[in-house]
């Protein structure tokens, strides 16, 4: 390609974008280390225990340690296992998480991508997370494993739809695909959040989130106690590790979208307090925290009542709910959905 | 060469490769992951035409909803490969003539003088507030609007088909309904049973090793 003029503002721009891209994926890695140190404390303390507290003040370092640990081990490929695909797996597993923080804002400017239908590409680029559980579940070769992808596959199927049909109701109520006019749709105060007028779709969508980031009570597809640890029962070492991160990394995903969609994002709960990023980031570890609790309280669920949960409650009370909200728009309470 | 068409070049390379491998592929879970790459990278051709909204479905529909379950069925079965390329010089002239026909109307649309490119005029970049999800929900709901209601009425009928012709109840599954179980109360469970409290009889001098049953 010898007549290849190299552009070089389209070099410039790609080189730009991978530096703020290090930008928000550097915090990210770090929070999701820092999210596993607080859910270790957390339920250290529900079921009175102190937690990690050896390594470092506090045990602020475990972490790292647990990190340099798992670096160390050596990643073992199951002999009869499909090896390409193996190490696709974890890869796939990630990529997504990650890649969905791009349309992610943080505050009304702070956006790495301000797409027009950044909403339609976050349930998109979310619902491909499911292939690294399949593809690591059946490329290493073991029943475990296998059974723990095949769960994980049919929850997160059935859960994406209650949670489609959730988002179409904020984007019924915002009238726009875009996060940033979805959060400036509900500034004025706490009273003004899309959690209130759009409460069932609300709940809908925080379980609905515990449940496709396969997390307690709907940890099926890693279910200890029946099937060892399900879909990733033969990675070691970092290609766990990812796995782990991906995990992790999907739960602060689904946090911040329930922040941005039902809790107002980075707008402050009384008109007379600044808005700023630290709302954000309160909410966000509000809902956080709200998925460790439930961890530390509820027992998991038996596989048939998930389904039914998803199927027959959660999918009707979205419709039904649509319909109510569309139906309130054509009134003088219309304002009210807004 | 523009970076644009650098990036065209490269999806569609890919695109090919991808397209190749799903039919010669010998594991057939293979041949449906490299199925879904084809139709990622589709959607990125899709995404330099401006046709956000469409590339963006088929990531969720395609990508998301209907190859997972494609997989799913795939990982399942128990292919026996040697069995499946039995009939391959049988079928061969049947589907040679296929493709040559799939050629020839290809040809026709792209070759001609009235379908060509230079008939076509080419589309003008819209500027950067132009909202594709927004103009084509307008058309679907107003312009086209019958027959996309009709579209949704024959994909419903299509449900309601596939459901009825699959739903078989065996009589002697043993099947729990959760509805009834998550509504159980402890009335349907338990029964509690008052009586009065025995005398211990003070006449009777109970033997050694008889118990106060």
């Amino acid at each position: 390609m010898g007549g290849m003029v190299l552009d070089w503002n389209a070099i410039q721009t790609v080189a730009w974008t991978l530096v703020k891209i290090m930008a928000l994926v550097v915090p990210l890695m770090l929070s999701v280390a820092y999210l596993t140190y607080w859910e270790r404390k957390i339920i250290g303390w529900m079921q009175v225990r102190i937690g990690p507290n050896r390594v470092g003040y506090l045990g602020l370092l475990q972490p790292i340690a647990d990190g340099l640990k798992l670096m160390m081990k050596e990643i073992i490929i199951p002999s009869g296992a499909s090896k390409g695909l193996f190490i696709l797996g974890p890869i796939l597993a990630i990529a997504p998480a990650l890649a969905a923080w791009a349309v992610i804002p943080f505050t009304d400017s702070l956006v790495l991508a301000n797409i027009d239908a950044g909403l339609l590409y976050v349930m998109a680029i979310t619902s491909m997370g499911v292939y690294g559980v399949i593809i690591a579940g059946w490329a290493s070769n073991s029943k475990y494993a296998f059974l723990g992808a095949m769960r994980s596959a049919a929850q997160i199927v059935s859960y994406e739809i209650a949670m489609g049909f959730a988002l179409v109701g904020v984007l019924m109520a915002s009238q726009s695909l875009n996060l940033i006019d979805i959060v400036q749709g509900q500034s004025g105060g706490f009273l003004h959040w899309y959690f209130l007028p759009l409460f069932p779709l609300f709940i809908v969508y925080l379980i609905s989130g515990v449940a496709e980031t396969n997390r307690a009570p709907f940890d099926v597809s890693e279910g200890e106690s029946e099937i060892v640890a399900g879909f990733h029962v033969e990675y070691s070492g970092m290609a766990f590790a990812v796995f782990f991160l991906a995990e992790y990394a999907n739960m602060i995903l689904i946090a911040a979208l329930t922040t941005l969609m039902f809790l107002g994002g980075w707008l402050s709960p009384f008109s007379f307090l600044p808005d700023g990023f630290i709302w954000w980031a309160l909410k966000v570890m509000f809902v956080l925290f709200l998925f460790l609790w439930f961890r530390a309280t509820f027992p998991r669920y038996r596989y048939d009542q998930i389904m039914r949960l998803g199927w027959k409650v959660f999918i009707p009370i979205t419709i039904v709910w649509i319909v109510v909200v569309g139906g309130m728009m054509q009134t003088p309470y219309g304002y009210l959905f807004h | 060469m523009t970076y644009m068409t650098a990036i065209f070049y490269f999806f569609a390379a890919i695109l090919v490769f991808a397209g190749l491998r799903v039919i010669t592929a010998r594991n057939p879970v293979h041949a449906a992951l490299f199925l879904v790459l084809a139709f990622f990278t589709a959607a990125g051709l899709w995404m330099m035409l401006e046709a956000e909204f469409l590339a963006i479905t088929l990531v969720l529909v395609y990508v998301g909803a209907v190859m997972v379950l494609f997989l799913f069925v795939v990982m399942m079965l128990d292919i026996n490969l040697d069995k499946l390329r039995e009939g391959f010089w049988d079928y061969l002239p049947l589907a040679g003539f296929v493709s040559v026909l799939l050629m020839i109307e290809m040809a026709l649309i792209l070759g001609s003088r009235h379908f060509g490119l230079a008939v076509m005029s080419t589309p003008v970049p819209h500027p950067a507030g132009y909202s594709n999800t927004k103009e084509l929900g307008r058309l679907l709901y107003t312009d086209y609007v019958y027959a996309f209601e009709l579209a949704a009425v024959i994909l419903l009928v299509a449900i309601v088909a596939a459901i009825a012709l699959t739903l078989r109840r065996r009589k002697d599954s043993k099947y729990i309904d959760p509805a009834e179980q998550v509504k159980v109360k402890r009335n349907d469970r338990l029964r509690i049973v008052k009586m009065q409290a025995v005398k211990k009889q003070t006449e009777h001098k109970p033997e050694a090793g008889e118990t106060g049953a």
